[in-house]
């Protein structure tokens, strides 16, 4: 192996026998090798199984003045036409603020609106089809930037303020200032397996729906209020994704609505599956946010005063804009304490598609913006960014004060001052940074940058009531253990991590517990699976549910032997009892002759959560996950070409239920935020048309992209909170950790003026990007010459 | 006459009757053979999820097993040849195949969709390397990889796996036994398969080829459709009759003539461009792993894609800047003309009816000729140039002269920037002359700005590449390219 990355050899959990801390590998990962892993398209289909393509609008804003259907009903094939009069029950799949329309109702807000369902035979006989129709439109005036929203005060949800102190007293006061603005790009998640949704009528009015997707409740309540009918007759099923990245929390309703509302009209099941391009066109992605700051701080570096107002894109419905604007705003301080503050942040409503959830949740938007600030305090300054970044970290206790966020929550597990520490020694970061300047003092074409950034990421939904899990661990008599919980599987290894701590708890092999699909008709009222909660909620829900047959069965056992049951001990597959050790098998046998309940519910809600949105202020974080990483790059100064040389990253897991799939989320986060900062452009043309809608235009990071000196490692901790075996949540945080990547390159871009003055980069930092800092940075070069 | 399909799949020989010419092998595999383990993840050949394994016999008679996109290859394609998908890596008694367990060893797969194509390209260059002791270097896993999109891992364990599999107790593959089956399926008249009216026609000579394309002067020619296959799968298209040119034997001749390199319309991009970079290896060794995707290089050809004539095509600016040829037939005979003057307007082409690509003439390296050729995208891999220079000029003495200068991306079609050439034509190659022509491209082009770069990115960009022509070319500093450029530069970092 050449890989650098974690060997995985050391034991990190302190017991004789322990599941959990071990590098098992994806509990689907012999299945998805061998092509044998079961996706919603793979499922057999049922005789007489319809397929369905939406018609989508052309316009970015419009009125409907006439549709004609007569010549999609002539294509071969096609079944039936369905438009927002055939849905029997709410016209809407608005996840919070019923402003969504399932199909439009004569507005068109974007082109790739919903507006129409073909069903036909075929999948390829419904897409032909769908082209056919002829729609008549009037066309309005579209918004399509967020600029262009916020100053025609067009919203999807009223704007948001947070303050703390007086920051514009402060900001006058302070010894530098300094202004700017920043816009961040979008995001498509680009999950490889696009929306599907397959429908299949049961008797009565009931419905079960197999959908890829991170959060099953809500898609079966969608589907209820769409087809009128009660949450118990809609059963939605979820073994897997390929892939969510937060693409498939809100915005698989569309898709399993559209498929259900066309299986209960023609009783008879119909999927619908999205092509790549209808797919990028129809749902929405990460928000691009525009920014315009003023800081003020002192000679040291320290900031002292934050002001800053950002404004999304939210797209043409709220979805989840406002939950997103408010992590961004309540990450906005990363690692750091900003003194006064004062932060506004406006969900743009424009006419584009209705972004949403992807990885990091507003999280990585808020906290891109004071990252990039500190890089000019810096450099105004004359300082080394690390330096500036160390003396703003949030202070490591009550003594040395400067511990509570801008939203009020006293941070009480920081260890962002020795984890960089570690970092940056391990990775030799001030040794490079001498060498990068030398090289850079003879290289004319080419400049080497780097970047040292830290992450701290508040784990928890924001909503407190999402903060709650349920699991059902049943054990069959023949020792086997089936789990099931609210979880969903998207390849981040829940499912695995949940596996282990039911083993761990029951003493069993991982390889004696098996779990089954997401299903509403098991565990109901779950929450999504996001805000990198999974494992944190379902992994406490299972144990809760083990636990319960855990102290069963020590009871039973200890009556049998006379014993002490707090004596009894579950170990490799053993049950200790005294003297006696009893295989695991034959005491759930006996138990179950004794008619000992061998199953039980669990269930989990995350302690210590207060949230009040109207001040913006509270405790909405269980706790905070860390990191940080060290990267360098060389940027070419004629064509803005680059190329990461070498990423360092240390990832606080806490007490890692699995290294190996913790180090695997480091790793993808970091390359799939790199891709968001650098390669990713979503693009629109002049009248509201994403031209970037597959991946032939679209670029996600490729295999060249991921550096061959790539070391990622995980921080030794523990988390101070009594998370699941006090682990750290990983799904999010880390696609902060190639905030280095970005500012490595704005580095490389600053040294063509030696540094002094702010390259003004953008993101996604493309090569056209970059090259328009560096001229930026030669003309005021030239200028102050 | 119509006669099934003909392919050999999962241990036996299949006769496929049944859709239309243009359906694709994934619809196939998944819709109709109910073999799920290959993915669609985009129908154009981008992502690589639904890779598998086509085996054909070469002209020298060798079996050669390549990746491909079934996303995108319809059925017809592949009388005569095998086909192998994720199905098939399991061994008789169960067991993985060790690219598959090196994928788990490795914490290769996430949320597995796209891993069946990652294997498939895997066990590709599994099948290249074997009998060679080393594991592959990352070069040659990025090559093999370049078409495979994975967007849960960041790539680093299937990199780690590329290396490991060949550790791991080696199971080898007949190829003495396929080779066998699959001569019992090559015909020898000319294939043709109808349903619904429409023609699938596979030529087996010239003259045939000929003789088709005259009697149907609107049927759409495929070879790799890797752009065709999206007529299909993304605009829905009618192709009407087809006519197949990869079965004929005539078209993949490759040899030196004249002191040109000429190449049948046949040959695939990979096949092409190892011939090619033999004679310009600096030159062009860099385009040719960047040129689309190892799956879409095995089947795509330098023919379509000079037939096709895209105004972003990477292949046009480098073949005009070296004055390379375009050699077209028809039933009336043989005609060669330079590819420059080709190009008429935006998709418009220098042809008649009846007329299609034999070959592309290529001007071996002349002396004194420094020919450079240069591609800007947003992504090293797999990626369509935003703008794709090219330049040869004859340095004697410092001075210039019969310089040439191409561009893609830059106009309606690729084509050369006469002002600037005038402009160095006759001086010192001087920095005062690279000034000049930079300044006469602004003359030269009117670029579009789009998804890929503004209008002002791609002029500005074209005037830096010719300065970095200049830097790696000029007589009184020339530069090393690992100086000058990004990609170069890091590639000799990891090396040291």
């Amino acid at each position: 192996m050449n890989s650098k990355s974690e060997p995985f050899l050391t034991q990190a959990v302190p017991m004789a026998w322990a599941e959990v801390g071990k590098p098992h590998p994806h509990e689907s990962a012999v299945l998805h090798v061998l092509g044998e892993a079961t996706y919603t398209d793979d499922i057999p289909e049922a005789a007489g199984t319809l397929h369905a393509a939406l018609g989508i609008s052309a316009k970015a804003h419009a009125n409907i003045l006439s549709m004609n259907f007569d010549a999609v009903k002539a294509m071969p094939g096609v079944v039936a036409v369905f438009t927002h009069k055939d849905i029997p029950g709410t016209n809407d799949c608005g996840p919070i603020i019923h402003d969504d329309p399932i199909l439009s109702e004569g507005l068109v807000e974007y082109v790739g609106q919903p507006v129409f369902i073909v069903v036909a035979d075929s999948h390829d006989n419904a897409r032909r089809a769908v082209k056919k129709a002829v729609i008549e439109y009037e066309e309005l005036p579209a918004i399509l930037t967020p600029q262009a929203a916020r100053d025609a005060k067009s919203f999807v949800v009223p704007p948001m303020h947070l303050a703390r102190g007086d920051a514009q007293a402060a900001f006058e006061r302070s010894r530098h200032k300094l202004k700017g603005s920043l816009h961040v790009g979008g995001q498509e998640q680009f999950y490889l397996e696009g929306q599907i949704s397959y429908a299949i009528p049961k008797e009565g009015k009931g419905m079960l729906i197999h959908c890829s997707t991170q959060h099953p409740t809500e898609m079966q309540h969608v589907v209820a209020h769409a087809l009128h009918r009660h949450s118990h007759d809609i059963v939605v099923e979820c073994r897997r994704m390929g892939g969510g990245f937060g693409g498939k929390e809100s915005q698989s309703a569309l898709w399993a609505a559209c498929a259900a509302i066309s299986a209960a009209h023609l009783r008879r099941p119909v999927k619908l599956r999205a092509d790549r391009d209808d797919d990028m066109m129809v749902t929405g992605k990460r928000h691009c946010f525009y920014y315009e700051y003023e800081m003020g701080y002192g000679d040291d570096g320290r900031i002292v005063a934050a002001k800053v107002e950002m404004v999304t894109r939210a797209g043409f419905s709220a979805d989840l804009s406002a939950p997103v604007a408010t992590r961004a705003v309540c990450h906005f301080d990363n690692a750091y304490y900003l003194g006064d503050v004062d932060i506004r942040a406006m969900a743009g409503k424009t006419n584009t598609q209705s972004n949403t959830a992807f990885r990091g949740f507003g999280g990585p938007q808020g906290a891109i913006a004071i990252e990039y600030i500190v890089d000019e305090i810096a450099r105004n300054l004359g300082m080394d960014s690390l330096d500036v970044r160390k003396i703003n970290f949030y202070g490591r206790n009550d003594e040395e004060g400067r511990n509570v966020t801008q939203y009020n929550q006293k941070v009480v597990d920081n260890v962002i001052h020795e984890l960089v520490a570690q970092l940056e020694d391990e990775s030799g970061y001030r040794r490079r940074r001498e060498e990068i300047n030398a090289f850079n003092a003879q290289s004319k074409v080419l400049k080497r940058g780097l970047a040292l950034t830290p992450v701290k990421f508040g784990i928890a939904f924001n909503v407190t009531h999402f903060n709650q899990a349920g699991a059902l661990v049943h054990v069959y008599t023949d020792g086997s253990v089936l789990v099931n919980h609210g979880g969903t599987e998207m390849g981040q290894g829940i499912n695995t991590k949940v596996c282990q701590v039911v083993a761990h708890e029951l003493g069993i092999d991982l390889a004696m517990v098996r779990a089954s699909a997401t299903d509403t008709s098991k565990v109901a009222n779950t929450s999504a699976t996001a805000a990198s909660t999974g494992a944190d909620l379902n992994g406490k829900a299972a144990q809760d549910a083990a636990n319960t047959i855990r102290k069963r069965l020590a009871e039973f056992a200890a009556k049998r032997h006379d014993s002490d049951p707090a004596t009894v001990r579950f170990e490799g597959n053993f049950v200790h009892v005294g003297e006696n050790a009893i295989p695991f098998a034959e005491l759930v046998q006996k138990a179950y002759m004794a008619r000992i309940q061998l199953w039980s519910d669990g269930f989990y809600a995350t302690p210590g959560l207060h949230w009040d949105p109207k001040t913006m202020s509270g405790n909405p974080f269980s706790y905070y996950a860390y990191g940080a990483s060290v990267s360098e790059v060389v940027v070419d100064t004629l064509t803005g070409e680059w190329k990461l040389l070498k990423a360092d990253a240390l990832y606080d897991a806490g007490n890692s239920l699995n290294p190996a799939i913790d180090v695997g989320q480091v790793e993808g986060a970091f390359i799939q935020g790199m891709g968001w900062l650098t390669t990713e452009e979503l693009w629109w043309n002049a009248a509201g048309k994403l031209m970037t809608h597959a991946p032939s235009t679209y670029k996600i990071p490729g295999v060249s992209d991921c550096p061959e000196n790539f070391n990622v490692r995980l921080f030794k901790n523990r988390n101070v909170m009594d998370s699941i075996h006090r682990s750290k949540a990983v799904g999010e945080p880390p696609l902060l950790l190639p905030f280095s990547v970005f500012l490595a390159i704005r580095d490389a871009c600053s040294s063509v003026g030696d540094h002094r003055y702010n390259p003004p980069l953008r993101a996604p930092a493309t090569s056209e990007a970059i090259l328009d800092a560096i001229s930026a940075v030669q003309a005021a070069a030239e200028a102050a010459n | 006459m119509s006669e099934p399909i003909r392919f050999f799949y999962r241990g036996e020989v299949r006769s496929v009757d049944a859709g239309a010419p243009t359906r694709t092998l994934l619809q196939h595999l998944r819709e109709d053979l109910h073999c799920t383990g290959t993915k669609e993840g985009c129908a154009e050949g981008d992502c690589g999820a639904c890779t598998v394994v086509v085996a054909e016999l070469q002209p020298d008679g060798e079996v050669a097993m390549k990746s491909v996109n079934s996303c995108i290859q319809f059925v017809p394609t592949l009388d005569g040849k095998a086909v192998f998908t994720i199905e098939d890596l399991k061994q008789a008694d169960g067991k993985m195949h060790p690219v598959q367990e090196a994928l788990v060893e490795c914490h290769g797969s996430q949320c597995g969709f796209c891993t069946p194509g990652f294997a498939m390209s895997l066990w590709s260059l599994y099948l290249k390397q074997e009998g060679q002791a080393k594991p592959p270097c990352r070069k040659t896993v990025d090559e093999t990889l370049s078409g495979n999109l994975c967007r849960c891992t960041g790539y680093r364990p299937i990199i780690d796996a590329a290396r490991r599999m060949g550790e791991l107790p080696h199971v080898s593959f007949d190829r003495e036994a396929l080779k066998a089956t699959l001569q019992s399926i090559q015909r020898t008249e000319m294939y043709s398969y109808t349903h619904d009216g429409q023609t699938f026609h596979a030529p087996r000579t010239l003259a045939e080829l000929a003789a088709l394309r005259a009697a149907k002067p609107t049927a759409t020619i495929v070879a790799g459709s890797t752009d065709v296959g999206l007529w299909v799968t993304k605009q829905m298209r009618n192709l009407g009759d087809m006519i197949y040119v990869r079965q004929v034997r005539e078209l993949y001749r490759m040899e030196e003539e004249d002191g040109m390199l000429y190449i049948g319309a046949a040959v695939s991009l990979n096949d092409a461009y190892e011939a090619v970079c033999k004679h310009y290896k600096e030159e062009l060794h860099e385009m040719w792993q960047r040129f689309a995707s190892q799956p879409i290089r095995n089947t795509g050809t330098l023919g379509g894609s000079v037939a096709n004539g895209s105004p972003i095509g990477d292949s046009a600016p480098w073949m005009i800047a070296l004055d390379a040829e375009i050699v077209i037939r028809s039933d009336k005979g043989q005609r060669s003309m330079l590819l420059e003057k080709f190009y008429l307007d935006y998709m418009k082409k220098d042809w008649l009816p009846g007329e299609f690509v034999e070959a592309v003439r290529i001007p071996l390296p002349r002396k004194d000729v420094h020919f450079r050729t240069y591609k800007l995208a947003k992504r090293y891999d797999q990626d369509i140039s935003a703008v794709c220079a090219a330049y040869a000029f004859t340095l004697k003495d410092g001075v210039v002269s019969d310089a040439h200068i191409a561009y893609g991306g830059m106009a309606a079609t690729s084509r050369r920037a006469p002002l600037a050439e005038a402009a160095v034509n006759g001086k010192r190659w001087d920095e005062a002359t690279l000034k000049l022509a930079m300044a006469e491209l602004a003359k030269d082009y009117t670029p579009l700005s789009d998804m890929r770069a503004t209008a002002s990115y791609r002029m500005k960009t074209a005037q830096n590449l010719l300065r970095r022509y200049w830097l790696e070319t000029n007589p009184d500093s020339a530069q090393p390219l690992q100086s000058i450029n990004a990609f170069h530069y890091a590639e000799g970092a990891v090396t040291a």
